[in-house]
């Protein structure tokens, strides 16, 4: 089970702050989008635009990452603070 | 003042023994705090100042939510962030800060929830000997909070709530710290 966030616009847009992703063994960050576009696939638009953020266990990382089981793991847009 | 006494990364992706993946401790003199309420100048710098007689400069900024943005009349921001993501963000671009100058105490204040015009958003002050560490480290930490720390603002205008886009400007001056 990989713990899945969302933030920001990203939230509003799929109308969901948290979801949980059933997973077997460790996948990658673009599997675990996949995965997610196959339970919603309205996501697809939101979740396959290349301009979002990914972080596991609350550091940036990059498509091809390794997501463990019981990972943190969290897309969002880019940042605006400040 | 926060006291961080051991602080080490866990990650299964660490290998023991390399120097790369060996954190550096924050320091004690790091404070990083995220809040709904405003914060008062004035007591900031005063905990920059005490006791710490042996730095000479003591460099400040602050953000505050001005009432244009992009020709449009601006009520007020919204700021959503990430929790334990920010300060884990945060204290990276310190750590930095502290491995390019030599440093004193180190404050990064952020506000979040609704904020209206006038408002203070974000504080960082910096303390080091001369003024030439603090100046360059206050923009450093600046530049990169704007680039890497998980904040987002949603402009409130008379007609709509908009989320705000990256601009351009402040990833290229992130990047300039690059070539330094």
């Amino acid at each position: 089970m990989i713990n899945v966030h969302f933030f920001a616009a990203l939230r509003e847009q799929l109308k969901c702050n948290e979801i949980k992703l059933n997973a077997a063994s460790p996948i990658t960050v673009k599997q675990a989008k996949q995965l997610l576009v196959e339970m919603h696939p309205n996501w697809q638009q939101f979740l396959l635009n290349n301009s979002l953020l990914t972080a596991v266990n609350h550091e940036l990382v990059e498509e091809d990452y390794v997501v463990n089981l019981h990972d943190e793991l969290a897309f969002f847009p880019p940042v605006t603070g400040g | 003042m926060q006291d961080h006494t051991l602080f080490s990364k866990h990650s299964t992706s660490d290998t023991p023994n390399s120097s790369e993946n060996v954190a550096i401790a924050p320091s004690k003199a790091d404070r990083i705090i995220i809040q709904i309420e405003d914060f008062v100048l004035s007591d900031e710098i005063e905990i920059l100042e005490k006791n710490n007689d042996e730095d000479g400069a003591v460099v400040t900024f602050c953000g505050r939510v001005r009432n244009n943005n992009l020709g449009q009349k601006v009520k007020g921001l919204t700021l959503e962030h990430y929790p334990r993501m920010t300060e884990k963000s945060l204290q990276n671009i310190i750590t930095n800060a502290r491995k390019k100058w030599q440093l004193g105490r180190i404050t990064i204040i952020h506000r979040v929830g609704k904020l209206l015009i006038g408002e203070q958003i974000v504080f960082v002050g910096v303390t080091s000997k001369h003024r030439g560490n603090a100046f360059a480290a206050n923009e450093f930490i600046m530049d990169f909070l704007k680039v890497k720390a998980p904040f987002w603002k949603k402009e409130l205008t008379e007609t709509s709530e908009t989320w705000l886009s990256t601009k351009v400007s402040d990833t290229l001056k992130a990047q300039e710290w690059q070539h330094e």
